[in-house]
């Protein structure tokens, strides 16, 4: 019997008052896979992830984490983010506190590692990302590509079972976009389990396992890379593309 | 070559105009001030009543007199104040709490927090001392307090508390929500993102406007004379009705002002800072 996938969504609706977000999305996600969750901007996939991290309730549907239902109400859902970890869009550092303290914060409150250890973890952690010399400065002093890596830094520093990335370079100015990407490219040569919402398309193709097109609330159309951005089935996958394409983003 | 000896010679005269243009500056803010200012005292200095009024308001032998009476008393506003403001600190926080919680469970304690910031916000100071000051003693209860000093701190305790939650829940409001979000994808409860999180930055934010209200407290701390209290101003009221003389609360103007325009210059820096470093 093969091991479950790491994440397993599964008829996933979610709707802000009158406005439904998700119609029913599922997607599984394997260990040491990288999805990438394509679409366009208010196609859902930011609510995607944020009801997988919990961070907002579904409506219907199921999601499992290790073949454990997470969406059930009897679970606690920060036990369940201590296993799961989220980069956002505008990096969400902690403004107050050092690069160094942003990093260890997770591990020595929610994770309960000794103060000395979890420091120890995450200079480590931050001189592999380019970070080193970096511990003591404050967010607000590095560049937005420095602050989108610690935020990577604090999201794998307690070792998640899945790494949730929300458009993780659309808030950065174009030349720093490499160094997040190259960040994300080390985790997936390590194995790092994730979901990458993205608009960088040639990123996608390069260290997706699969891609996921999400239109209108659903995941209408999934499969390897090449398949799905030199062949596109669907017609609204198609339409997207080649919008793309025009505006010379592929 | 001849150009750039050109571009250094605008480069002086770039400075040269720089410095005479704040060489300018200075002489017309000193030439303005002592107009306005001189101005003002000559106004008052020849009005046809200022001899009486300087022998009223700043008699030196009435004043020599009276101040060592007044600053020991002078102390016990302090002590109130002080006290007031770290008791006031305390519940206004626990009020803003309540107020911003979401828990079904606290609803009835948010129903308090509300009434409480509604009534007391709504009655003046003074009122609340005499409602408070004379009503919870006439109660005749044994166990309730009947210290005027005591009835006084909770009198402002109360009225400022009601003030100093609406600041607290401004700052928490003001904090953005991706700082909850990514404190609880971190793994953190919403206490512990409420501690390590949202209140130090809220906090941080609304300092000038709590040290705000903590000099208006300064103030209405002389209130409690109403009870009886021998503080500052009700015992310069008392010299002065012995001397028909003013002085005494002038000295416990200078007294106030020591304490406050510190406290002002502390303010406007705060602010500056967080100018700078938004």
């Amino acid at each position: 019997m093969s091991a479950p996938p790491v994440l397993d969504i599964r008829g996933v609706t979610k709707s802000f008052g009158e406005r439904q977000v998700l119609r029913g999305v599922s997607l599984a996600v394997g260990e040491h896979d990288a999805v990438a969750l394509i679409g366009a901007s208010g196609s859902g996939k930011s609510t995607l992830l944020r009801c997988a991290d919990l961070l907002e309730q579904i409506d219907d549907g199921d999601i499992f984490l290790d073949g454990e239902v997470i969406t059930d109400p009897s679970v606690d859902p920060v036990a369940i983010r201590r296993r799961l970890g989220v980069v956002f869009q505008a990096f969400n550092l902690f403004p107050h506190l050092t690069v160094l303290d942003n990093v260890v914060l997770g591990a020595s409150r929610a994770q309960g590692v000794a103060r000395r250890e979890a420091e120890e973890r995450g200079r480590e952690l931050l001189a592999r990302f380019g970070l080193g010399g970096r511990e003591r400065d404050r967010p607000d002093q590095l560049s937005g590509g420095q602050q989108q890596r610690v935020a990577i830094v604090r999201a794998i520093a307690s070792r998640p079972r899945a790494l949730l990335l929300d458009e993780v370079t659309s808030a950065l100015d174009p030349e720093l976009v490499g160094e997040v990407l190259s960040a994300v490219r080390d985790l997936k040569s390590e194995g790092v389990t994730m979901v990458i919402a993205t608009h960088e398309m040639s990123f996608a193709r390069e260290v997706a396992d699969s891609i996921a097109f999400l239109h209108d609330g659903a995941i209408i159309e999934q499969g390897p890379p090449e398949r799905i951005l030199a062949d596109p089935r669907q017609p609204p996958t198609q339409r997207f593309l080649r919008r793309l394409l025009d505006a010379g983003r592929i | 070559m001849s150009e750039t000896a050109a571009i250094g010679d605008r480069q002086a005269a770039r400075d040269a105009a720089k410095r005479h243009r704040a060489r300018r500056g200075q002489l017309i803010a000193a030439a303005s001030s002592v107009v306005v200012l001189g101005g003002l005292a000559a106004l008052i200095l020849t009005s046809p009543g200022w001899p009486s009024v300087r022998e009223t308001f700043f008699s030196s032998s009435v004043f020599s007199k009276y101040f060592s009476g007044i600053l020991s008393a002078f102390w016990l506003d302090v002590k109130i104040f002080v006290v007031v403001e770290v008791v006031v600190l305390i519940i206004g926080l626990v009020l803003a709490l309540i107020r911003t919680s979401r828990a079904p469970a606290l609803f009835p304690l948010r129903l308090l927090a509300t009434g409480w910031v509604d009534v007391f916000r709504g009655i003046p100071v003074i009122l609340l001392i005499y409602l408070i000051g004379f009503g919870i003693p006439a109660l005749q209860q044994p166990g309730l307090p009947t210290d005027p000093i005591l009835l006084g701190g909770i009198a402002l305790a109360v009225s400022y508390s009601a003030y100093v939650a609406e600041v607290y829940r401004a700052g928490i409001a003001s904090v953005h929500r991706g700082q909850r979000d990514a404190a609880l994808a971190i793994g953190l409860t919403e206490l512990q993102a409420l501690r390590h999180v949202i209140l130090p930055q809220a906090i941080r934010r609304v300092a000038p406007p709590l040290l705000n209200d903590f000099v208006a407290l300064q103030k209405d701390a002389a209130l409690v004379y109403i009870l009886g209290v021998l503080e500052a101003f009700r015992v310069a009221q008392i010299a002065s009705g012995e001397t028909f003389n003013y002085t005494p609360l002038v000295a416990v103007a200078l007294l106030y002002l020591a304490v406050t325009v510190p406290l002002a210059r502390l303010v406007d820096r705060l602010g500056r800072e967080r100018e700078a470093s938004p």
